[in-house]
């Protein structure tokens, strides 16, 4: 038998088809939502929605202590939410991976097995700009007016960080869980969890304790850094973490990384045991 | 290939979750260019062997290679040399045929535009060339069979593992995916096959590994393994009770063996060797008496009964019948 050359036709080096293969399974993600773009349809629609209800149905009742324009509160915080609920869409694709074979079927091949999750990685990101820019444009639509400029990336930045450090989560929960249906429960857990922030309501609204508990929540800073990069910075408290918005914004992501990125890797070497 | 022939060799290979043992010195030779059968009941570590050889799964202890290469050791180089099709290995639902096989074409190396010539390769060798550009969710299931036999062919492997492939399907389907099968090992591939169904092994492998509480308990050609049995047998079944000591008396003198009777079935056995000799004789001689005959015929033994001799258990299928 001749032998094949495993860094391929051309003598390329590991790192290069490290990427390829990477790039490879990206375009596979990204078909899929070229094939199904009712799933695009479905993630975007509940957060517009949300935007539509609280913004008009509830918008008139809410206010914002101190001051200020409910509607430059929430669409922020509805940036976030969305960023937030990525990690049930990365966990769904991977627990249906793992559980019909796919997964498998790329582990006894010759590639990279690093690819399988960094090609889901940056398939989210790019879906999450996609999802984040029609929000923008709904919002924008609606009246909501950021400033522009180097903030305005920053606070985009900041939602794209956030998302990153949730891909982890979203590895590590669609390797955990049994079933695609058992992925579907993930919500009934993330919904209650988003609402306990500053995402809808300031956390100063909310009972003492509870608010409290709000203002610590990883999302509560991100939502809290963006309104103030847009130039909106309505809502906000003043405990420690409140104050420093900006830097918990930052940091937030990388305590998650931290947690959930060896879990993830570890629970994916456990599929070789 | 390595020095003796053998694509996949095992030696003691074991295999623990917590405190059942999957493999317990599980040993496993197998001819380059040949179908291997795999047998077992569910349960029997049929399938955390083929795990084991391509290399989804660590060893606790023992030895293999496949190709040649130490699949503890060299991992990847025996990835590039495999194919792996059956229950654990996929393909993508949502994307098209086509666009699953240039996918993996693409993922093994081969670049965007051999991706593509081999997955129009494979569409028409698999027959799905009508189909390339439907969803895969749209599939039949031998469709999707053939669609993953075809994903696992892209590089030609010199080892295909088959793990349970016909399982769920209906009986053309089947036959579909044993042509497929037999085709590739007309191209030179060897094929280990992990089947329940006996019927299977017996058609397609020139070779079967029983295989039960994760060691191999025999290892022989589907002939030999029937051999031990016992060779051929007459049968004869008859409507009257009270003619069975009789029949017996006949069968009895062209037999090697001692005759077996039940009274429940009404039926009469016995090995014999010169088989059509026999049968006439003992059909002529029931006529003459004017015994009343059911059924008279020749028996080969099954792979079930094979089971049955080797293990003193039967097959879950036969259990749970």
């Amino acid at each position: 038998m001749s032998a094949f050359d495993l860094t391929g036709p051309a003598g390329r080096g590991r790192v290069y088809w490290a990427l390829a293969d990477c790039w490879n399974v990206v375009r596979r993600g990204l078909t899929h939502y070229q094939r199904q773009p009712v799933n695009i349809a479905w993630q975007l629609g509940f957060p517009i929605l949300s935007v539509l209800l609280y913004g008009y149905v509830f918008g008139s009742a809410m206010r914002v202590p101190g001051g200020g324009d409910y509607q430059d509160f929430l669409m922020p915080g509805m940036f976030v939410m969305t960023m937030a609920f990525g990690f049930i869409n990365t966990a769904t694709v991977v627990v249906y991976d793992s559980t019909k074979g796919v997964i498998d079927r790329f582990r006894s091949m010759p590639m990279a097995s690093s690819a399988v999750v960094a090609g889901r990685g940056v398939t989210d990101l790019i879906v999450a700009c996609a999802e984040l820019a029609i929000l923008m444009l709904t919002a924008l639509v609606m009246g909501w007016r950021p400033d522009g400029g180097w903030e305005f990336v920053a606070a985009f930045g900041l939602l794209l960080w956030l998302r990153f450090a949730l891909i982890w989560l979203g590895v590590w929960l669609g390797l955990l869980v049994p079933n695609p249906e058992a992925a579907g429960g993930l919500f009934a857990v993330a919904f209650p969890l988003t609402m306990i922030s500053s995402i809808f309501v300031a956390p100063q609204l909310m009972p003492d304790w509870l608010g409290r508990v709000a203002a610590w929540n990883p999302i509560s800073s991100t939502a809290a850094a963006t309104r103030e990069l847009f130039g909106t910075p309505v809502g906000g408290g003043d405990s420690w973490v409140e104050r420093h918005a900006l830097l918990m914004a930052g940091v937030w992501p990388v305590i998650l990384t931290a947690v959930f990125l060896p879990l993830a890797v570890r629970r994916f070497q456990r599929l070789s045991r | 290939m390595n020095d003796d022939g053998y694509a996949v060799l095992a030696e003691g290979l074991q295999k623990r979750y917590g405190e059942k043992r999957a493999l317990d010195g599980f040993d496993l030779t197998v001819r380059a260019g040949t179908v291997h059968g795999l047998l077992g009941p569910n349960g029997a570590g049929k399938t955390t062997a083929v795990r084991i050889l391509s290399t989804l799964i660590r060893l606790d202890g023992g030895r293999a290679t496949v190709a040649g290469l130490d699949v503890a050791r060299q991992a990847r180089e025996v990835r590039a040399r495999i194919g792996l099709t059956g229950q654990y290995a996929a393909v993508d639902e949502v994307l098209t045929g086509r666009q699953n096989l240039e996918m993996f074409g693409r993922l093994f190396h081969l670049g965007g535009r051999r991706a593509k010539a081999r997955a129009a390769e494979l569409l028409e060798q698999f027959d799905l060339t009508d189909a390339a550009d439907k969803g895969v969710g749209d599939y039949s299931g031998g469709m999707r069979r053939r669609l993953d036999l075809a994903a696992s062919m892209i590089l030609t492997p010199a080892v295909l593992f088959l793990d349970e492939p016909t399982t769920g399907l209906d009986p053309r389907s089947r036959g579909d995916v044993w042509d497929s099968v037999r085709a590739l090992v007309a191209g030179g591939t060897t094929v280990l096959l992990t089947t329940q169904y006996l019927e299977e092994a017996d058609r397609l492998a020139s070779r079967i590994t029983v295989i039960d509480r994760g060691r191999s308990i025999a290892d022989d050609t589907p002939d030999g393994l029937k051999n031990r049995v016992g060779g051929d047998r007459v049968e004869v079944v008859v409507t009257e009770r009270s003619d069975i000591p009789r029949v017996v008396k006949v069968v009895a003198r062209v037999s090697d063996g001692e005759p077996e009777a039940d009274e429940t079935e009404l039926r009469v056995h016995a090995p014999v060797t010169d088989r059509v000799g026999a049968l006439t004789d003992v059909a002529r001689t029931l006529q003459d008496e004017g015994v009343r005959v059911e059924d008279i015929g020749l028996r080969r033994p099954s792979l079930d009964d094979v089971f049955l001799r080797l293990t003193g258990h039967r097959t879950e299928k036969e259990a749970a019948a």
